[in-house]
C-alpha cells in the first residue's frame, strides 16, 4: 500500500519535461511512505498509441519500473480512455499514492481519477510529505497569498505537482520495463488535433527562464526587446505578458502570467514594466528568483523582486540581451 | 436547451488575507464576497446559447452558506432564469464532496449542459466540474476557451502547453470555462431588479466529512527583502554578477 504511481505526459510519443519532475515528486513520496519499513517503489505510467522516446530513462530519475500502455486511441489525449486505464492500474497494483502533474492535462485528468476511485486529490501542490502515516501537502490558494496544508486520509492519496516546483533530480535505479495494449473505451469525448504554437515555443508555466512584459512596454512590436532576450537564454525561456497587455491585445492569452492567466515558478523570472499588481504577484511569487526591470522606484514589483534595476527598459533590457549573448557565447 | 451553471461565492482576489484564530481558514471579518470570476464565463457562455436558441432555461446553482444566494442572485440580474442554493454551513476542503452534492441536485435536473468555471479563485481546487462528470458519467471538457454546439455534438478549444487542443464531445456534457471564451456582461439595473423577483430555492444540504483534513492556513514565506541593484543600463553588469555568484540561476 506504499508504492506510488507516477502518471507522466507525452506529446507524439515523446516524454514531456514535466515527467521527470513528477517522477522526481514521486520518488521522494514513496522514500518518505517507505521509511516505516520495507521500502516503497515507484511505478512510472506510460499511456501512449506506442512505444515512447525517453520512457527508457526514467529510471534515473528513480523509477522502479516504466509501464507503457498502449493503445492505437492514444495517439492525442483520449480524457476518458486514460481515465479509465489510470484508475484501473490504480486499482489493480493496490497504491498508496497516484501523483500527476499539474499540467493541462494532468489537472483535466486527475480529477476524473479521483472520482472515479471515490477519494480526494490534492491539486497544484508545491510540497509533500508524509506525517504519521498519512500523505501531507501544500496548496497555495488564495492568489498565492496563503498556504493550505491538507492531510489526505484516504489511500491512494491523489496529488497534481505544480509544475518546476519539483525539481528533476537524478536518483538512479535499475528500472524495468513493462509494454503491454489495452482496450480503450469508444470516448464520447475525442482530441481531433492540436493547433500548435509557434515552433519551439516554450510554455510559460513550464519554462525554466521567463521574462515578461507588461504596460512598459508601450505598444506589442516592442516585446521583440523580450524575445530577442528569450532568445539569448538558448531556448531555455519563454516570454509571458500581464493581463494588462494581454486585455489590451498585445500578446495571446497562453502567455499571460497572473490569477487569470497562469501561474509560473521558473528559476529566474524577469518582469519588465510590469508594476506588479496582487493579480500578477498571484501567478508569479514563487518564481526561484526575481528581477524587475522598472522606470518607477515605487512599482510594488520592487517589493518582490530579488533584485531591481530602476531604469528605462528600452536601455536596460538591450544591454542585458548583449551581456547574456556574451556569457554564453 | 436547458443549461445548468454552477457558481462559488469567494473572497474578492484583492481582499486582504487575515488568517481566522483557529489558524485554518480565513478571517472573513470585512471581506467583500464575490461572485467567483470564472464563473461568469460559465454564466455568459450558458445565456448566450439561451438567446441563441431563442428558448431555454439557465438554473443557477450553489453550495454554500446562506450569503451565497447573493452569489446567485448576481448571476440572476446578468439573466439567469432562477437559482439552486444548496445550503451548507462550510463548503469542504474536499472537493469530491462538493461534487458529490452537486451532482446529486444536477442528476435529477435533465440538463443538456452543465457549466463550471474551471476552477475557483479562492482555493484553487481545479476539480469539482470534471469530478461532477465522472460521478454523472457524462462527457467533460475542461477548461474551455472556444465552443461551438450543433445537433446534439459540440467542438470546444483548450489552451495546453505550447498550443490548443480541439475537442469534440456529445451532449449532454459537463464543460468548465476558462478566460477567452467571451466577455460577461455586467448586470444592468433592470436585470438587477427583476434578479430580485427570480426564484431561488434554498435546500440545507448535508455534507460527507470527506477524508481531505485542513491541518493548517498560514501566510507564504516572506521573499527576501530584495533590493535595487542600481539604475539604467550601468546596473546591468552588477545584475548579472548577482545573478550568477550569488543567486546561481546563470
Amino acid at each position: 500500500m506504499n508504492d506510488v504511481l507516477a502518471v507522466l505526459e507525452q506529446r507524439e510519443r515523446t516524454l514531456r519535461k514535466v515527467s521527470n519532475e513528477v517522477v522526481t515528486g514521486a520518488r521522494r513520496l514513496a522514500d518518505a511512505l517507505g521509511q516505516g519499513g520495507g521500502g516503497a517503489r515507484v511505478d512510472a505510467l506510460v499511456i501512449a498509441a506506442g512505444t515512447v522516446a525517453g520512457a527508457d530513462q526514467l529510471g534515473g530519475f528513480g523509477a522502479d519500473k516504466v509501464i507503457t500502455l498502449t493503445n492505437p486511441a492514444f495517439g492525442h489525449y483520449a480524457p476518458e480512455g486514460h481515465a479509465r486505464v489510470i484508475a484501473d492500474r490504480a486499482k489493480a497494483g493496490g497504491y498508496g499514492a497516484v501523483v500527476f502533474a499539474a499540467s493541462a492535462t494532468g489537472r483535466d485528468l486527475a480529477p476524473r481519477v479521483a472520482a472515479r476511485l471515490g477519494v480526494p486529490l490534492a491539486q497544484d501542490i508545491t510540497d509533500i510529505a508524509v506525517e504519521g502515516g498519512a500523505v501531507t501537502v501544500v496548496h497555495p490558494v488564495y492568489a498565492g497569498r496563503a498556504l493550505l496544508k491538507l492531510k489526505l486520509t484516504a489511500r491512494p492519496a491523489i496529488v497534481s505537482l505544480r509544475p518546476n516546483v519539483f525539481t528533476a533530480v537524478q536518483r538512479p535505479r535499475a528500472g524495468s520495463a513493462e509494454t503491454a495494449a489495452v482496450d480503450a473505451p469508444v470516448g464520447r469525448v475525442v482530441v481531433t488535433g492540436i493547433k500548435h504554437a509557434a515552433a519551439g515555443a516554450l510554455d510559460v508555466a513550464e519554462a525554466a527562464i521567463v521574462i515578461s512584459g507588461g504596460r512598459g512596454l508601450r505598444e506589442p512590436a516592442n516585446f521583440k526587446l523580450l524575445e530577442q532576450l528569450a532568445a539569448a537564454f538558448g531556448g531555455r525561456a519563454a516570454v509571458g505578458a500581464s493581463r494588462a497587455v494581454v486585455d489590451a491585445g498585445w500578446r495571446a492569452h497562453a502567455d499571460q502570467v497572473g490569477q487569470t492567466g497562469k501561474t509560473v515558478s521558473p528559476t529566474l523570472y524577469i518582469a519588465v514594466g510590469i508594476s506588479g499588481a496582487i493579480q500578477h504577484l498571484a501567478g508569479m511569487r514563487t518564481s526561484k528568483v526575481i528581477v524587475a526591470i522598472n522606470k518607477d522606484r515605487d512599482a510594488p514589483i520592487f517589493k518582490v523582486a530579488d533584485y531591481g534595476v530602476v531604469g528605462d527598459l528600452f536601455e536596460v533590457v538591450p544591454k542585458l540581451t548583449e551581456e547574456i549573448k556574451k556569457l554564453h557565447g | 436547451m436547458k443549461i445548468a451553471v454552477c457558481v462559488k461565492r469567494v473572497p474578492d482576489s484583492e481582499t486582504r488575507v487575515k488568517i481566522a484564530s483557529d489558524g485554518k481558514s480565513l478571517d472573513e471579518a470585512g471581506v467583500k464576497f464575490i461572485l467567483n470570476p470564472y464563473d461568469e464565463f460559465a454564466v455568459e457562455e450558458a445565456l448566450r446559447r439561451r438567446e441563441h436558441a431563442g428558448a431555454g432555461e439557465v438554473v443557477i446553482v450553489s453550495l454554500g452558506p446562506p450569503a451565497a444566494q447573493e452569489t446567485i442572485r448576481t448571476a440572476l440580474a446578468m439573466g439567469a432564469d432562477r437559482g439552486i442554493l444548496l445550503q451548507a454551513d462550510r463548503v469542504p476542503a474536499d472537493g469530491l464532496e462538493v461534487a458529490r452534492a452537486l451532482g446529486a441536485e444536477l442528476k435529477a435536473g435533465a440538463y443538456d449542459l452543465v457549466l463550471f468555471g474551471k476552477m475557483a479563485i479562492d482555493d484553487y481546487n481545479h476539480q469539482v466540474g470534471p469530478m461532477v462528470a465522472e460521478l454523472l458519467d457524462l462527457p467533460c471538457v475542461t477548461a474551455i476557451a472556444h465552443l461551438e454546439i450543433a445537433g446534439g455534438k459540440g467542438t470546444a478549444e483548450r489552451e495546453i502547453e505550447g498550443g490548443v487542443e480541439v475537442v469534440e464531445f456529445r451532449l449532454p456534457a459537463v464543460l468548465t470555462t476558462d478566460k477567452g471564451l467571451n466577455e460577461p456582461r455586467y448586470p444592468a439595473l433592470k436585470g438587477i431588479m427583476a434578479a430580485k423577483k427570480k426564484p431561488l430555492e434554498v435546500k440545507p444540504t448535508a455534507l460527507g466529512a470527506g477524508s481531505l483534513e485542513v491541518l493548517a492556513l498560514s501566510p507564504p514565506p516572506q521573499r527576501k527583502d530584495g533590493r535595487v541593484v542600481g539604475e539604467g543600463s550601468a546596473a546591468v553588469p552588477e545584475l548579472l554578477r548577482l545573478l550568477r555568484d550569488e543567486a546561481k540561476v546563470l
